[in-house]
């Protein structure tokens, strides 16, 4: 087709937002998605979808490794070998991408997430930050984003509760949120036993229990956009599911309706980007290359083009289009690829002999939190790390090949072990700590030198551990959780800390960030305060490979945000005069 | 000031109209500059659904082709474009008023009544002259419609004589002087453009409508068209004419989410209508009177109500919500549904069975669909999940049999029906 105005690469969370903002304003969007269609009564209508064995096991809704994976390695001196079986983490593919089958945990970040190097020096001092952490402000803050994080819970209908409206504290909400300008869109979800009895035990504790913030709707909701969602019925198959009740936000549910109907949008699905093409003088897109659903290597022109597929994609797409430089780990210098990111979690399993909790009644968000130990919304002093994590219980629906909960002593296979499960499945709660993860000079993405993919690209080379500050913070958050557990009245307190090395086999969190990172320096970031490349300026690169560290939050509702942020700077100044909207 | 530039710019109009005029033909002068008439016409084949009989499957608008289940055979709507050889390019106002007044073609030929001349003759030559002068500004389109697939005799036009002489009546439609303007207006569409009863009026075995029983419902390809009068259970009792109105509209309504080839009226005529048209046509349906009541069918059998009960709450209540008070504007309510205690329940048998995409409007943009249950449910659970939601939370309407399910199923295996 002719050149459109824009060309998105991807099709998840930010390539819908983008497509739609975009398409509104009138520009002609066409988006390039490597999977398949994807829609609510064809792909995870009710009748097939809460299916354990198929999605959450065999993996039907998420990134093929056999078609592309990455390489893993801890360190740069070992060896990174292929990620052959998904684990740790779950990219999506298709349209949708990973907000088919996210919980819909919906969360802002602090204010003070935003300027974790400059708060932490000033409030801390220079100790506080060692020299091979490498984290860096954002060069954006939380009240520049707010009327963007604001337009995305309203898209999404988000269940929740208030702690923060226009600096005056509510009760019942999270104190230590940033503030909102108004209440979320839908009243919190109804509650259920487990998440009570965390509340209650810690309120006890002297903490500030709150709702967790859901994209799954507690009534039935029209948003702004006139897109239409049913009320959550609590199935207990949100995390790696799609929704067959139209009841948790997702592209498919909050934005694809309205943005499917407006003539200057295309989608082109099952074509995947491989690289994107650069004039002579490496300084403009021209743009993309693509395979096609039969094979076919395309090419498709741009005016821009923008990278909206998940973080790992957005970084290897920077790396093979040599777009921007390298990171080199032992230099420090250069910016494709630095900053990669993670989660820390770890979990303490609570016991009852009297309590049916019945934790199979679940929503994605559906769950009771503290954020006292998150982010600096308590005092680091003498503590030896920076950051924190929320703590909480989470019923995400303990669905029956996942879920077996055993105290420990008891045998990890065999009839002791199965009648174990049977005595504490209905009788088990579950506190989960989610912490953040600081950026590390030896933390960073490269292209593999040994594997490729199928159309013969290197891999993606992962090289990622935690740090002494996660493994500090993330034992800090257990034993905080462990002392709420043991105010829970169980009969038996099981505390999982997170030891030892960062794995990429068993599943932590889908919450990679960086390696894209923004900033205000070219030197050090990959790409503006606008998402904008420093070195392409028709390049823009959205997502969590923007993020210069990870928080204690999930990414989503942020990436999102900074959608709209990007998004209303394109048009208000990159259409009126496009070129760099930073000077470095 | 103002209308110096107004008599500028209609002097410029006027000299581009005879530039134009001197090198385009007739129609396509017309599309250019059209006329109160064209408008209006194209306005009555918006109020008339013309488009969705005459323009089949991926075919150009109004070149016809499309197969329609008379009943005793599949009719080909005609190619309505003004094409000469294939359309109806040759066809004077006159041959037009008396094929839309009399169901006669420009040949002499019998039209047969799948083209809904019964209704057609209620109305008015004007509005029949402006139908035809926008249906000569389409794109002449060269597309001759398949024969129809017709059994003897009925594949003689010259039949439609004895057919026409039984149960046709000529007339323009005359307003009722006891009747409000706006009630009339209703009358006129409803029984003349609109042809409601077309799907809704019952038909006798000849499939002429049976015009005591006037919009009480009807059985049409694997669907059944619901009762449209005041009866209290399966009719618009319980609607009221802003619920009637939301419905043309949006097609959804708090009561009922359209489904079959209503979804079809709605986006190709009702959505599009004025708003003052779709108000007429609901003060006109509220006018109805209540069919005859249905004979009052015995309780349902307990076992299956039980067996019923336990496939909706596992398959049904996640959305329609327990007691089956449904999510407003999104899945429609059972309880006190229309089309639950329809008197007959293929419309209900269909959906469960095929599931039903909701038609997205502008309205109401959000594609929503109830997925199929056939390959799910055998036909004794279809049978006890119908038989429970239509005599549930107050509903009552008869007993389902997995009888009525298999033969349903049948049909729709062999392609009837969408």
């Amino acid at each position: 087709m002719a050149n459109p105005d824009v060309v998105l690469v991807g099709f998840g969370w930010t390539g819908a937002i983008m497509a739609e903002r975009l398409t509104a304003a009138g520009l002609n969007v066409l988006a390039i998605e490597r999977g398949g269609w994807r829609d609510t009564p064809n792909t995870f209508a009710t009748t097939f979808d809460q299916d354990e064995l198929r999605y959450m096991w065999r993996h039907h809704q998420f990134e093929n490794v056999a078609h592309d994976t990455l390489t893993f390695r801890n360190n740069a001196g070992q060896v990174a070998l292929p990620m052959r079986r998904l684990g740790s983490f779950l990219p999506g593919t298709g349209v949708g991408g990973a907000g088919i089958h996210w919980n819909g945990q919906v969360w802002r970040y602090l204010p003070t997430d935003f300027a974790v190097r400059s708060h932490n020096l000033k409030r801390y001092g220079a100790s506080a930050i060692p020299p091979d952490m490498t984290v860096q402000d954002f060069p954006v803050t939380y009240d520049e984003l707010e009327p963007h994080y604001d337009t995305f819970e309203y898209l999404c209908g988000i269940s929740g509760k208030a702690g923060n409206l226009n600096g005056k504290i509510q009760p019942g909400g999270n104190p230590f949120e940033g503030w909102r300008s108004r209440e979320y869109p839908n009243p919190p979800l109804d509650m259920t036993y487990g998440p009570t009895l965390f509340a209650s035990a810690a309120t006890e504790a002297g903490y500030h229990p709150f709702v967790h913030p859901a994209a799954n709707m507690s009534r039935a909701y029209t948003n702004p956009l006139g897109a239409q969602l049913g009320e959550c019925t609590y199935c207990g198959f949100c995390e790696k599911f799609g929704c067959g009740n139209y009841s948790k936000a997702s592209p498919q549910t909050t934005i694809l309706p309205i943005l499917m109907r407006r003539p200057n949008f295309t989608l082109l699905t099952n074509c995947e980007v491989t690289k994107i093409e650069l004039d002579p003088g490496k300084t403009r897109a021209t743009g993309v290359i693509y395979v096609d659903g039969k094979g076919q290597t395309q090419f498709q022109g741009a005016e821009v083009v923008m990278l909206t597929a998940y973080i790992l994609h957005n970084v290897r797409l920077l790396l093979t289009s040599s777009i921007g430089k390298p990171y080199d780990p032992k230099a420090g210098t250069g910016v494709i690829g630095k900053n990669y990111a993670y989660q820390i979690t770890s979990s303490v399993n609570v016991f009852y002999d009297d309590k049916i909790i019945n934790p199979f009644i679940g929503a994605g968000a559906l769950g009771m939190i503290i954020d006292d130990f998150n982010g600096d919304n308590f005092d680091h002093s003498g503590l030896g790390f920076i950051g924190g994590g929320y703590i909480g219980v989470v019923n995400t629906g303990a669905r029956p090949i996942e879920t077996h909960p055993t105290p420990d002593g008891v045998p990890a296979w065999g009839s002791a072990w199965k009648k174990s499960i049977a005595e504490n499945y209905l009788k088990t709660v579950s506190i989960a700590t989610h912490g953040a993860v600081m950026s590390h000079r030896g933390n960073y993405l490269d292209l593999d030198p040994t594997y490729t993919d199928t159309y013969g690209r290197p891999l993606l080379r992962m090289t990622f551990d935690f740090t002494d500050n996660e493994h500090r913070m993330s034992d800090y958050l257990t034993d905080r959780a462990t002392d709420v557990a043991k105010r829970m009245g169980a009969r038996e307190v099981q505390a999982k800390k997170r030891a030892g090395s960062y794995s990429v086999v068993p599943y932590q969190t889908t919450h990679n960030t960086g390696g894209a990172i923004m900033g205000d320096n070219p030197k050090t970031s990959a790409v503006n305060r606008y998402l904008q490349s420093w070195d392409v300026s028709n390049v823009f690169v959205q997502g969590a490979s923007a993020y210069p560290q990870n928080a204690g939050y999930n990414p989503t509702a942020t990436l999102a945000a900074l959608a709209y942020w990007s998004a209303d700077a394109f048009l208000n100044h990159y259409q009126k005069s496009p070129g760099p909207l930073v000077h470095a | 000031m103002r209308r110096g530039i107004a008599i500028a710019g209609l002097l410029f109009a006027v000299t581009l109209a005879i530039f134009v005029a001197s090198a385009l033909t007739q129609a396509q002068q017309s599309a250019l500059l059209p006329s109160e008439q064209v408008l209006r016409g194209k306005y009555l084949a918006i109020l008339g659904d013309c488009a969705s009989c005459h323009t089949s499957k991926d075919g150009a608008a109004y070149a016809g082709g499309r197969g329609l289940n008379s009943g005793f055979g599949i009719i080909y709507s005609a190619n309505i474009t003004p094409d000469r050889e294939t359309g109806i390019g040759n066809w004077s106002t006159d041959q037009f008023y008396r094929a839309m007044h009399q169901g006669i073609a420009d040949d002499d030929s019998h039209l047969y009544p799948a083209f809904p001349y019964p209704y057609f003759t209620h109305m008015t030559r004007a509005d029949d002259d402006a139908i035809y002068a926008y249906l000569r500004t389409i794109p002449a389109v060269h597309a001759k419609p398949p024969p129809n697939k017709l059994p003897f005799p009925l594949n003689i036009r010259g039949i439609m004589a004895i057919w026409n002489a039984l149960y046709f009546s000529e007339g323009e439609y005359k307003p009722d002087p006891t009747k409000s303007v706006e009630w009339n207006r209703g009358a006129y569409i409803v029984t003349g453009p609109g042809h409601c009863g077309g799907c809704h009026t019952p038909k006798n075995f000849l499939m002429a409508d049976e015009y005591d029983r006037a919009l009480s419902g009807s059985p049409i390809d694997n669907w059944f068209a619901a009762d449209l009068t005041g009866e209290p259970r399966a009719g618009l009792a319980s609607w009221t004419a802003a619920d009637i109105e939301e419905y043309l509209k949006s097609g959804r309504n708090a009561r009922a989410t359209a489904s079959g080839s209503m979804q079809e009226v709605i986006g190709l005529s009702t959505s599009r209508m004025e708003d003052a048209d779709r108000a007429a046509i609901a003060i006109y349906l509220k006018g109805l009177p209540p069919s005859a009541p249905v004979k009052q069918s015995s309780a349902p059998d307990p076992a299956a109500m039980r067996a019923g009960g336990a496939i909706f709450v596992d398959a049904c209540s996640s959305c329609h919500l327990s007691q089956g008070r449904g999510q407003l504007r999104l899945f429609p309510p059972l309880a006190g549904s229309a089309t639950v205690q329809s008197h007959d329940a293929t419309t209900v048998l269909h959906i469960i069975l095929r599931g039903s995409h909701s038609l997205a409007t502008n309205d109401k943009p959000t594609p929503l669909a109830m997925p199929a249950f056939t390959w799910k449910l055998n036909d004794q659970q279809v049978a006890d999940v119908a038989t429970y939601i239509r005599n549930s939370w107050g509903n009552q309407a008869s007993q389902v049999d997995a009888a009525d399910v298999a033969k349903l199923r049948s049909d729709l295996a062999k392609g009837g029906g969408n």
